[in-house]
């Protein structure tokens, strides 16, 4: 496997008056193409710092950080724009759509920033790909959490990143969906794609390959997870399947009454 | 990103709130729309004026008694008035005068048939019809020299007269009374246009010996009339004919008792004036453009601090720093736009009903909308430039964890 993120003596420090905060101390790890990493740690750990910076929305105050090969510390901010647009997907615990948007017109915007053309075919394959093409047309806030996500996650991959960020996708949402968002991610790294997934619930951890924990800015644990949990298996011993809306392929599928076409 | 995407999102924001977008025009569109209401009426006041000194003849003079240095103080009016004599003195010996006459002026009461109509009678000799460009007719013709020999009753009446008069009926042949007594309409002068105290529209032509004799019982001018041969030499003509007045018409400490008015120099006073009021109404209009442009400032920095967020996932997928520019200041500058067509519609509408109440022409110039439309666009820049450059400057997850 080729590495694609390696990370090595990443530090960052927050100056907040006198005081400086050291959100990250000396880190250093190498992420695979194909891997499914699981950031744990306790509040305050610095999971979040890390993981902006290797989506690169900051930048460290020491460490140096190569992405496909590339040493990113000395990019500007368009540079840096331009690398998150094309090899970086993000998805968030506040969902970050766009309100009184269509789902369709969320998932097309880093394609408006790339400057493709054909945005609408991609956007539309990439809200397929989460389950979501009868909801394609609607907006937000006629969505619940799970489908929010979901389009969150339909926007992340729209631009076929190298690896998607995750910061407590599930952080928001309820068991059964948080499941389903699980089985999406795990087929999504099926499919190829290198996801990183910040979370501080072991269950949601269990979902992943491999788990790396975080106290006071440093990695204290790293280790492979021999028996990842499989969300499909997981979802079909559910009681409620009235609620599911979508389960990726393999899964059972029970009902789709409640994606039927409003 | 291509531009299309960064109008559409702009459009998408103003739609977005209605009502607070529409108020926050409002003060574009109040400004443009006085800036062309207040232009507009400004050059519509100053060609009407123009229109009637031209009508009244461009190389035109005329001298009056000058009431003002002569006054009643003297005790006596004889240094002040003008006579037949000194308008044969002029004709003789001022050879760039064309032609020449002495006028008289009384309000009257015109009848004919069961109709009157209140108007003044102008005495004159028939040339004033060159020198007052009073040639067209649209009926008859006018009275001769010989009628002014034999001081004839007979009269020309003015396009206003015949239509409060007659009723479009002809009017060559048949009788008006002034002051009880009988003058025949020999000629109807064709529409002129003008306005005001000397419209010649509204005045009834008689021949001048008639007027001071029969009519009036005058034997003092009350002004003279010169045509002058060049238009070009105004000034000089204008010269000589005070020169040759102030052989007799000089006050014992040598100031003219009598004042000559340049048709020329009127129009250029009147634009001169004109130019400076309407300079005076722009500016108070461009300040209400302003307090527009400021109140667009303000709504944006608002619109940036709201979308905080939305900037910083915007920034996180890929926008660059000119994207979310160029997303803002066209924002404030369509905002302007639409603020500016709304005003330039909105000035249009007020110069069309201004001028009517104020019988002035409307005039509303392509440069005057294009300056307008340009400014509207140049406050949507100038004001819209440093909200953006705020909202293009945030760094992405500073944006992403504001609440
Ligand atoms: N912008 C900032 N300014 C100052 N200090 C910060 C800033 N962001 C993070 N920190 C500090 O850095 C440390 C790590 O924060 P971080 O957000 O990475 O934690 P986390 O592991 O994601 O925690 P949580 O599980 O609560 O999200 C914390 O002590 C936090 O207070
Ligand atoms: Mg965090």
């Amino acid at each position: 496997m080729k590495p694609i993120l390696e990370v090595e003596g990443l530090s960052k420090d927050y100056v907040m008056g006198d005081m400086v905060v050291h959100a990250l101390r000396d880190v250093s790890i190498t992420i695979h193409e194909g891997e499914f990493l699981a950031i744990m740690g306790p509040s305050g750990s610095g999971k979040s710092t890390f993981m902006n910076l290797l989506g690169c929305l900051d930048r460290p105050t020491a460490g140096k950080f190569v992405l496909a090969g590339r040493n990113v510390a000395g990019l500007d901010d368009n540079q840096l724009a331009e690398i998150r647009n094309k090899y970086i997907g993000f998805v968030f615990q506040q969902f970050n759509l766009l309100p009184r948007t269509s789902a369709l017109k969320n998932v097309e915007l880093p394609l408006i920033y790339a400057g493709s053309r054909n945005r609408h075919a991609q956007a539309m394959a990439a809200i397929e790909k989460v389950g979501l093409a009868q909801r394609a047309h609607h907006k937000p806030n006629e969505m619940s959490g799970g489908q929010q996500q979901r389009v969150a996650i339909a926007r992340a991959i729209v631009n076929d990143p190298m690896v998607i960020f995750a910061d407590e996708p599930t952080g928001n949402l309820d068991s059964r969906t948080s499941e389903e968002i699980m089985a999406l991610f795990q087929e999504l790294n099926r499919q190829g794609k290198t996801i990183v997934l910040v979370t501080h619930e072991d269950d949601i951890a269990h979902h992943c390959k491999r788990s790396v924990r975080f106290r006071d800015g440093r990695v204290v644990f790293d280790e492979v997870i021999e028996n990842p949990i499989d969300a499909r298996d997981k979802l079909s011993q559910m009681p409620d399947l009235e609620a599911v809306e979508y389960v990726p392929s393999g899964a059972r599928k029970k009902s789709v009454a409640a994606d039927a076409p409003a | 990103m291509r531009p299309w995407d960064s109008f559409e999102s702009a459009l998408r924001a103003i739609v977005a709130n209605k009502l607070r977008s529409f108020l926050t025009m409002l003060g574009v569109v109040i400004g443009v729309g006085s800036v062309i209401a207040m232009i507009g009426i400004g050059e519509g006041t100053k060609k009407k004026s123009i229109e009637n000194l031209e009508i009244m003849g461009s190389n035109l003079l005329t001298v009056f008694p000058n009431w003002r240095r002569g006054g009643m103080s003297m005790g006596s009016d004889a240094g002040m008035t003008l006579r037949d004599s000194d308008v044969e003195m002029l004709k003789r010996e001022v050879p760039l005068i064309k032609n020449i006459t002495g006028t008289v002026r009384q309000g009257v009461m015109a009848k004919h048939g069961n109709k009157t109509h209140s108007t003044s009678v102008f005495g004159a000799l028939p040339i004033v019809k060159d020198i007052r460009n009073l040639n067209k007719m649209l009926e008859g013709g006018w009275y001769t020299d010989e009628d002014e020999v034999f001081s004839a009753q007979k009269a020309v009446i003015g396009y206003q007269v015949w239509q409060e008069l007659y009723d479009g009926n002809n009017a060559v042949g048949t009788n008006i009374r002034l002051k009880n007594q009988n003058f025949e309409v020999v000629g109807v002068v064709d529409f002129k246009g003008g306005s005001g105290m000397w419209n010649p529209d509204d005045q009834i032509y008689i021949p001048l010996s008639t007027a001071k004799t029969r009519l009036m019982g005058k034997t003092n001018l009350d002004m003279i009339q010169i045509q002058a041969t060049h238009t070009d030499l105004m000034i000089l003509t204008q010269g000589q004919v005070e020169d040759t007045l102030m052989k007799t018409r000089g006050s014992a400490m040598g100031e003219p008792l009598f004042r000559v008015m340049n048709q020329g120099e009127a129009i250029e006073q009147i634009e001169t004036q004109t130019r400076l009021l309407s300079i005076l109404l722009a500016g108070i209009a461009s300040v209400s453009l302003l307090v527009g442009g400021i109140g667009i400032m303000n709504i944006m920095l608002v619109s940036v601090t709201e979308r905080t967020r939305e900037i910083g996932l915007r920034k996180a997928i890929g926008a660059k720093r000119g994207s979310i520019l160029s997303q803002f200041l066209l924002e404030s500058v369509v905002m302007c736009l639409v603020g500016g067509v709304l005003g330039i519609a909105l000035g249009w509408t007020s110069v069309i009903a201004i001028s009517k109440a104020l019988q002035v022409p409307p005039e509303v110039h392509t440069p005057a909308i294009i300056t307008a439309f340009g400014f509207s666009a140049m406050v949507g820049i100038f004001f819209g430039l440093y909200p953006a450059m705020r909202a293009s400057r945030l760094q992405p997850m500073v944006a992403l964890r504001s609440e």
